[in-house]
């Protein structure tokens, strides 16, 4: 998408300012920190770094911390759907509740999160005695901390559809009820596919933060070694216990996590690439009639209303 | 497509359900503390093999490790310890309110059902450069100390503790020359770390302070992760004698495990056990085990905290909670 | 226009909607309700003199107030780092773009370790830092270094696809009308990115106040100047203290509900009146 050659773009020295501007924020608040974890873990060299994450502890951190995410995302891919499908294409009382009350995750330290659920779950909370009486375990097991990563997340993949969402309006499916599609003939030829980007960096975010979280799956976690200890809680009490270089060497392993996203995402970029190739060579004046709309519109705003051309201000909301 | 996403859905949920299922093996779970690993590490395969030994059966046991009182705070709500190893006692109090061990818990083994030891210590830079000898070294204008949160953390309440009680065991001494002393002591802390570990790193790799306070046996994990070279240890005219108590967990007699979470403690005391503690430089209660490690354990005047405060409960609530000296004195500095 | 009908047109509003709101109850309504329910187990005495002592209102004040810095922060470099991720080409762009998501899949604690070690005096950063006179370790300032770092995915993944969904023929329209860059930005693209900007802006905003894990190793933690209440909610718990500690999560809550749903309903208002000058145009046409 990217690679589209704009003709009408910034001057040199504003590209190279801004360009300059990104890259020193990120290299000072992402690219110094990752430096230092790593800087950490390999202070001994390679073979300490490599001998700590043979620990089968450690071990068995990933597999836990990986398997927590696939459990929790695609619950949460199928909630920021339908969310998002009901806020940004009806209009509804309450909606601003409704956003409101998806954000609210975020807002919620994670300290008090693990708490919400040890209030729910745990042995004086309102469902322990049951719990605890037909022998299930929630917290200090797997569930519990599925659970409160799926809190954690929940907003995630919502919100990054709503914008975008809102943004695109409705008409395209509209259109394509109004020539008979069936609801999931239009969710998945018309509404997914302008949708990808936003999906994608939603999963890609959901997945990073499910891995990377420490506080509410601390308090639920019961950090039984080996067994409950997710790789950040894992990290920690390496720390804890003077070993930064295995602390260190797990956390890097966590950011190389974060690489996942680059390798998902060429990916699908890749593939997308060669789908609107082959359509392209079917349908050569593809582009033609959306540029005529535009022109067609252009003289008429003028200046601000110059947004009415296509896309985005076409927000549905009431 | 929805057949697929119900498939997902229900074999995410039976994922869950599995795993909510406890396994039934004998095995024990050992809640602790934070920088416990390395002692429980080498106790572990010391006890199951004298338990072998003794009863022929092979026990399995799992370890937990965190901040203290966030640790007995899940035992309380439900995370199934089969015994507990705290360095607080009041860590231990609380679960005994929640009567999950006994009330009497500090009589149910000898020394207060503590196995080992171990005092607050001063870690220098190398050679001394400031010449601290004592407390009051430490109190001086001009110098700056490194310690974890007084309040929050069992490691700072504990240095606290020792600076009051160093200083009502003073000539003259009384509550009031305390409070101004550690007052002033506090004033030398431009930061505190959230735990004892950040405390360090504050100290050794971030160059922060004068001085460190911290437990004795935590310098040897400070020079095994920093080196031996970086630092020196003094030792104060007179300090805190800091407690590790233990306990069952009365979750045993729904396990069937209470013979197995007695004989792990109960081992604590034998001579393997104590000599483990003093190879990971905690003082061992038994004199004969001390005496053959006398080159690491410098005497040292130490004072317990029922002498100096009645008790820890009342020290607790006296300095520790919200409104109480540290808050006050803290007010005032 | 707008109301033309759509609830009848578009399929699965009901299905969605009601998915969305038991899913969100089971995870989020019922759990929080629960502790609200729990705080007024205390008088209502009781819980205003927790809520209001001195040292929980400094610590507000710490929370919010760093919270509210880093976000701005964030909003403006979240911006351009979306911008130049989507329409320059850079070498190592897939890298740097691939790392923007490094804050969430580092743990906090990670994150708050390697800050205060870069930021304090004796650090890369915080060395050169010292001869100027500025502390970041150890002070507020350290606490925004943090927020800002947690922060940084939340404005630049959701501004991402909306400058990837803006269509060319849109800016080159209005340059062909004669517009400057800098007027089809203020007036074209910043109008499109604002809802999408709003939304970044409130989500690190949201995730900064409760944070925990990064800041306490950075903040120095002195009661009154450094203090987070999140801290303030640990403190109470070790001192075995839940119902206070509810209390204080109770509060915090209700602020951020407060700001969030007020920051929502702006946005609102924003896309409302936007729309509706969308109309005029039409009705001019």
């Amino acid at each position: 998408m990217s690679s589209v050659r704009h003709t009408n773009t910034e001057s040199r020295l504003v590209r190279g300012l801004l360009i300059a501007l990104a890259l020193g924020f990120l290299f000072l608040f992402l690219g110094l920190p990752l430096l230092a974890v790593f800087s950490e873990a390999f202070k001994q060299g390679f073979g300490p770094y490599w001998q700590a994450l043979g620990e089968p502890d450690t071990l068995s951190a990933v597999g836990l911390t990986i398997l927590i995410a696939l459990l929790v995302l695609p619950l949460n891919v199928l909630f920021g759907l339908a969310a998002a499908w009901a806020i940004a294409k009806f209009d509804f009382r309450g909606k601003s509740l409704l956003t409101t009350l998806i954000d609210l995750p975020f807002a919620v330290s994670p300290v008090v999160a693990g708490l919400l659920f040890i209030l729910i779950f745990g042995r004086q909370g309102w469902l322990g005695p049951w719990l605890s009486a037909h022998d299930i375990k929630i917290i200090f097991a797997l569930p519990g901390m599925v659970i409160a990563t799926m809190f954690i997340t929940v907003p995630y993949i919502a919100r990054e559809l709503i914008p975008l969402m809102q943004a695109q309006g409705k008409d395209e499916e509209e259109a394509a009820v109004s020539l008979g599609a069936s609801g999931w003939q239009m969710f998945w030829r018309v509404s997914l596919p302008n949708i990808k980007w936003g999906l994608l960096y939603g999963v890609i975010l959901a997945n990073a933060r499910a891995m990377g979280e420490f506080g509410a799956v601390s308090v639920v976690s019961g950090h039984i070694r080996g067994e409950t200890n997710t790789l950040p809680l894992h990290v920690e009490i390496l720390y804890n216990e003077y070993n930064s270089v295995g602390a260190f060497a797990a956390a890097s392993v966590l950011a190389l996590l974060a690489l996942v996203t680059l390798v998902a995402k060429t990916f699908v970029e890749w593939r997308m690439q060669k789908e609107t190739d082959m359509l392209n060579a079917e349908l050569p004046p593809e582009k033609a009639p959306a540029t005529a709309a535009s022109l067609q519109s252009a003289p008429q705003g003028g200046g601000g209303e110059l947004g009415a051309a296509r896309r985005f201000p076409e927000r549905t909301q009431s | 497509m929805k057949k697929n996403l119900a498939k997902l859905v229900l074999s995410a949920g039976l994922a869950l359900s599995l795993a909510g299922v406890a396994q039934a093996q004998t095995s024990l779970l050992n809640v602790s503390y934070d920088v416990a690993r390395d002692v429980f590490k080498d106790y572990n395969p010391r006890f199951i093999a004298a338990w072998k030994a003794k009863s022929g059966e092979a026990i399995e046991v799992k370890q937990s490790h965190g901040g203290s009182s966030k640790q007995v705070r899940a035992v309380a709500d439900g995370l199934e310890a089969d015994l507990v190893t705290m360095n607080q006692p009041t860590d231990v109090s609380f679960l005994a309110d929640k009567g999950l061990v006994a009330k009497d818990w500090n009589k149910k083994f000898a020394n207060n059902a503590s196995p080992y030891t171990s005092t607050m210590v001063f870690i220098v830079r190398k050679g001394n450069p400031k010449g601290f000898k004592d407390w009051s070294d430490l109190a001086k204008p001009g110098v700056t100390i490194t310690i974890p949160h007084p309040k929050n953390t069992g490691n700072g309440r504990n240095t606290y503790l020792a600076a009051w009680g160093w200083a009502l065991r003073q000539p003259g001494g009384n509550d009031k020359s305390a409070a101004a002393f550690v007052g002033s002591l506090l004033k030398n802390a431009p930061a505190f770390a959230p735990g004892g570990r950040d405390a360090t790193t504050n100290f050794i790799q971030r160059g922060q302070g004068d001085v460190l306070i911290t437990f004795e046996c935590e310098a040897e994990l400070i020079a095994r992760e920093f080196g031996r070279g970086g630092f020196d240890v003094v030792y104060p005219s007179q300090s805190v004698l800091t407690e590790f108590p233990v306990a069952v967990d009365k979750v045993v007699d729904k396990r069937g495990t209470r013979k197995q979470a007695q004989a792990y403690l109960d081992y604590l005391w034998s001579k393997d056990g104590q000599e483990n503690a003093a190879q990971n430089y905690l003082r061992p209660v038994d004199a004969e085990v001390l005496k053959k490690y006398a080159s690491q354990f410098p005497p040292i005047k130490t004072f317990t905290v029922e002498e100096v405060f009645g008790s820890w409960e009342k020290a607790f609530s006296t300095h520790f909670k919200d409104g109480g000296s540290f808050d006050q004195v803290f007010a005032a500095k | 226009m707008r109301h033309s009908s759509s609830r009848r047109v578009l399929p699965g509003f009901g299905l969605s909607l009601g998915y969305a709101l038991v899913y969100l109850s089971l995870l989020v309504l019922i759990p929080l309700g629960g502790l609200v329910a729990r705080s007024t187990q205390l008088s209502p005495d009781q819980f205003w003199d927790i809520a209001t002592s001195s040292r929980a209102l400094a610590a507000y004040k710490v929370s919010f107030g760093c919270a509210l810095l880093a976000a701005v922060v964030n909003a403006v470099f979240g911006l351009i780092v979306a911008w130049v991720l989507v329409r320059y080409e850079f070498f190592g762009k897939k890298l740097v773009d691939a790392f923007v998501d490094l804050p969430f899949a580092l743990p906090t604690a990670v994150a708050g370790i390697t800050l205060t070690t870069l930021y304090a005096n004796t650090g890369w950063v915080g060395r050169f830092l010292e001869p100027l006179g500025i502390k970041v370790a150890f002070t507020p300032l350290g606490i925004v270094v943090a927020l800002i770092f947690i922060g940084i995915p939340f404005v630049v993944r959701t501004v991402q696809p909306v400058i990837e969904d803006i269509e060319a023929e849109v800016e080159e329209a209005a340059a062909t009308l004669g517009a400057t860059r800098w007027q089809t930005f203020t007036r074209v693209l910043f109008p499109a990115l604002f809802p999408a900007l709003l939304t970044g802006f409130t989500l690190a905003f949201a995730r900064a106040v409760g944070e925990y894990g990064s800041v306490i190793f950075i903040a120095g933690n002195m009661p009154m100047v450094s203090e987070i209440t999140p801290l303030l909610i640990i403190s109470k718990l070790e001192q075995y203290d839940l119902p206070g500690a509810i209390v204080l999560a109770v509060v915090m809550l209700v602020i951020s509900f407060v700001l969030l749903l007020t920051i929502n309903l702006l946005q609102w208002w924003t896309a409302n009146r936007h729309s509706g000058r969308h109309v005029d145009a039409g009705a001019q046409a």
